[in-house]
């Protein structure tokens, strides 16, 4: 079998080699539970905070304002959940504000919330690129909200919104602002402060660390609930036993993401550039789904008309180059993803769509030989619709 | 490296086949194609269940050969769940997996293996294929490709193949055609494959298990009329409930007392009238085939004596083809056959050839 060129690195990243060192003495050697009183637990102890403090470094907030979960979407549930339940035990605000252009973790969250629990549920209006604008949240924010929730950058159109505007709106509102900047965090700067929000959603596997780890930033003074109860791990809001190597690999993989930050963006932009460039001149009846300019640095995204997207992925597979799309269905049931209905497009473009992810290893050369052979695909998929 | 495709089911059949291609040093790839459910009842259709893939899914994991699922719902109701309720509508009974066959496994998903680069498509049907040399007209030597039986002919599948020809073929691969049904349970433990031991079911994939009557009367309510059963001098007898619901020789359910059994003699689809008579009066000794599909591409004579089979359950008989008008060919058999029917195919074998066959008009 030849060698497939990667590219849905929005999907997951390779573990640095770097934070598989940084994680191997944690496995065997220093395997101690930080909550022992032994030295070996407390060693363990040690490079939990350490991990800790060094996360908090790079996203510009307190150690303590960071609980360490199992991935992006466990953080993503804590914060609504954790939020909700506070807000409507404590006050009389028991709406959430969010938008169906959301990561699941968070749109079938707060769909559950609303249908088992109570919970309220206003979805926030989203221009043709797939963002929300500050207007969308002026319009439907109320005394009654407890939580705005809207994503740094959007996973399937790349998409980047105005958190910070958004953030400014909540607090003149007295509503706390949530922000999953999970798939942001590989590319963006994630500086609390600077974008006003009380909580943060991050996970590992996105910025080249371990799957099964993530993060959530909860500002002082934000009252949360835990969702898993148990030991008082994580400040009391997050039960059991801290994994120590993924953990570790969590904040190293950040720390490095922060330092090469400059470095990793412009390897990836200018190749997205010529990949949108060439995909929009040269295939017909193409076009690009997300914000052309406020996008993330490593995201393509394309709809082709009368493409059954799942086959072009297949047929992609075949030639080898991992791709993704919107509609990506293992079952051969394709649905155009909620994204594409949202920004308005029918089903003929919305079926074919095609998601196309940069990382570290993306050479100019796997993106000519991809360029090259991509519009001939197009055009075999759209012969057997 | 020669690249097959197999076409996927999560069945035992199509997985040994996967295993032994892969076994055979191919590049193997598994296709499966998600096929059209009524709505409503996608977790019963018998062939493409969520469950169903996912064990596919599953067989390729293991065998460590790319997987990937095909969307076909749209071509699938188009053609062969439209030619299953016409056919009804006709007063035939169709026989919708030849119409798969023929559009959807070696038409639609044959094109799909093409496009990634597949140089053959495997399915897990029980057959067999060889190829013989034959002089062209340019005194060339060419290989032509021969459909036969199965080894185990208690599972032989070459009936419902009849419909592919030389360009097809070509392209096609049965692994399973010499071992027998007991031989592929065998290896599938020895591959150690996780197929669910399912029942082999003659069932058609689209009517989730029912009864097809049920799924007629929900598509095709205009088929469901009510008529006159009368006997062969035109005697009344009672009242049928629409004619897609009878088919040629059926015994039960004609709600007729009398006092020798009464069997279904013929469907008079322009006046809606339902024929019945004595077992005697059962059987015909010739039909007519249209648009005759020839394996080699031609017919072996303008008239010759071959064994038919008219089912693809039915046992094959003797019978003279001769090539009549149009294409059309005359099957005159030896001996009255009770089985035929309109929409099924009749199949002409040369010992264990499949020489080819065709709807029956």
């Amino acid at each position: 079998m030849k060698e497939t060129i990667y590219l849905d690195y929005a999907a997951t990243t390779p573990v640095d080699k770097r934070v598989l060192q940084a994680m191997m003495p944690y496995f065997s050697e220093e395997f101690g539970n930080p909550s022992s009183i032994h030295f070996l637990g407390q060693r363990a102890e040690n490079a939990l905070e350490t991990a800790r403090e060094t996360v908090a470094g790079v996203i510009n907030c307190k150690p303590d304002e960071i609980i360490f979960t199992s991935c992006g979407s466990e953080s993503d549930n804590l914060a609504l959940r954790g939020v909700s339940f506070a807000k409507r035990n404590e006050t009389d605000s028991n709406r959430i504000l969010t938008s169906r252009a959301e990561h699941h973790a968070i749109s079938r969250t707060a769909e559950q919330l609303e249908e088992l629990f109570g919970i309220n549920v206003g979805w926030l209006k989203l221009n043709e690129y797939g963002m929300v604008l500050p207007s969308a949240v002026e319009q439907m924010i109320s005394p009654q909200t407890a939580l705005v929730s809207v994503m740094l950058a959007n996973n399937e159109i790349g998409t980047i919104n105005p958190i910070k505007e958004l953030s400014r709106i909540c607090h003149d509102h007295g509503v706390l602002m949530h922000t999953d900047a999970v798939q942001a965090a590989a590319y963006l700067v994630v500086d609390v402060e600077d974008l006003g929000v009380d909580l943060l959603s991050l996970g590992g596997h996105k910025f080249y660390g371990p799957k099964g780890v993530g993060a959530l930033y909860v500002r002082n003074g934000t009252t949360l609930y835990p969702t898993l109860t148990g030991g008082g791990q994580e400040n009391g809001l997050r039960a059991g036993t801290q994994n120590i190597p993924y953990i570790v690999g969590f904040a190293e993989a950040l720390r490095l993401t922060e330092l090469e930050r400059l470095e990793r963006v412009s390897h990836v932009k200018p190749m997205r550039d010529k990949i949108i460039g060439s995909v929009l001149e040269s295939i017909p009846d193409s076009k690009l789904t997300g914000h052309p300019i406020n996008r993330l640095p490593n995201h393509c995204s394309f709809v082709f008309k009368d493409v059954d997207g799942n086959f072009l992925l297949t047929l992609l597979d075949s030639a080898g180059f991992a791709c993704s799309s919107g509609s990506a269905c293992k079952t051969g049931n394709p649905e155009p993803s909620e994204v594409m209905g949202l920004i308005n497009l029918t089903e003929e473009w919305g079926l074919g769509s095609l998601r196309v992810t940069l990382g570290m290893a993306t050479s100019v050369s796997d993106v000519e030989k991809f360029l090259a052979i991509l519009p001939g695909l197009v055009e075999k998929a759209r012969k057997l619709r | 490296m020669t690249k097959v495709v197999i076409a996927m089911s999560g069945g035992v059949d199509s997985s040994v086949a996967a295993a032994l291609l892969k076994q055979q040093g191919y590049d193997v790839v598994g296709m499966m194609l998600r096929l059209w459910s009524e709505p409503g009842k996608e977790n019963s259709n018998r062939c493409c269940t969520p469950d169903a893939m996912a064990l596919a899914r599953l067989v390729a994991a293991r065998l460590d050969i790319p997987f990937y699922a095909i969307d076909a719902k749209e071509i699938f109701h188009s053609t062969v769940v439209k030619y299953f309720l016409e056919g009804y509508g006709q007063g035939m009974t169709p026989n919708p997996c030849l119409v798969c066959n023929r559009i959807i496994r070696w038409k639609f998903l044959l094109d799909h293996a093409l496009a990634i680069g597949a140089d053959f498509l495997a399915t897990g049907h029980y057959a067999r294929l060889t190829t013989k040399s034959i002089r062209t007209s340019e005194n060339t030597l060419n290989d032509q490709f021969l459909l036969s039986k199965a080894v185990d002919r208690t599972k032989d599948q070459s009936y419902v193949l009849h419909v592919l020809n030389q360009e097809q073929l070509k392209r096609a691969k049965f692994p399973l055609g010499d071992y027998k049904k007991v031989e592929i349970r065998n290896l599938a433990n020895q591959f150690g494959l996780p197929t669910a031991s399912r029942a082999d079911s003659q069932d058609l994939c689209f009517l989730a298990g029912e009864d097809y009557r049920e799924f007629i009367i929900r598509n095709s309510p205009e088929s469901h009329k009510p008529g006159d059963i009368v006997n062969k001098d035109g005697k009344l007898l009672g009242k049928h409930q629409g004619l897609s619901f009878y088919t040629i020789g059926q015994r039960k359910g004609l709600g007729l007392s009398s006092l020798e059994p009464l069997y279904v003699l013929s469907k008079k689809v322009e006046n809606n009238i339902l024929i019945v008579g004595p077992e005697k009066e059962l059987g015909q000794s010739d039909l007519i085939v249209k648009d005759v599909n020839w394996i080699s591409g031609k017919p072996p004579n303008n008239v010759f004596r071959s064994e038919v089979k008219v089912r693809y359950t039915a046992r094959q008989a003797w019978a003279e083809i001769s090539l009549i008008k149009g294409g059309e060919v005359l099957v005159r058999f030896d001996e009255p056959q009770r089985d035929i029917t309109a929409g099924q195919a009749a199949v002409f074998y040369k010992g264990d050839i499949v020489l080819g066959g065709g709807p029956i008009g």
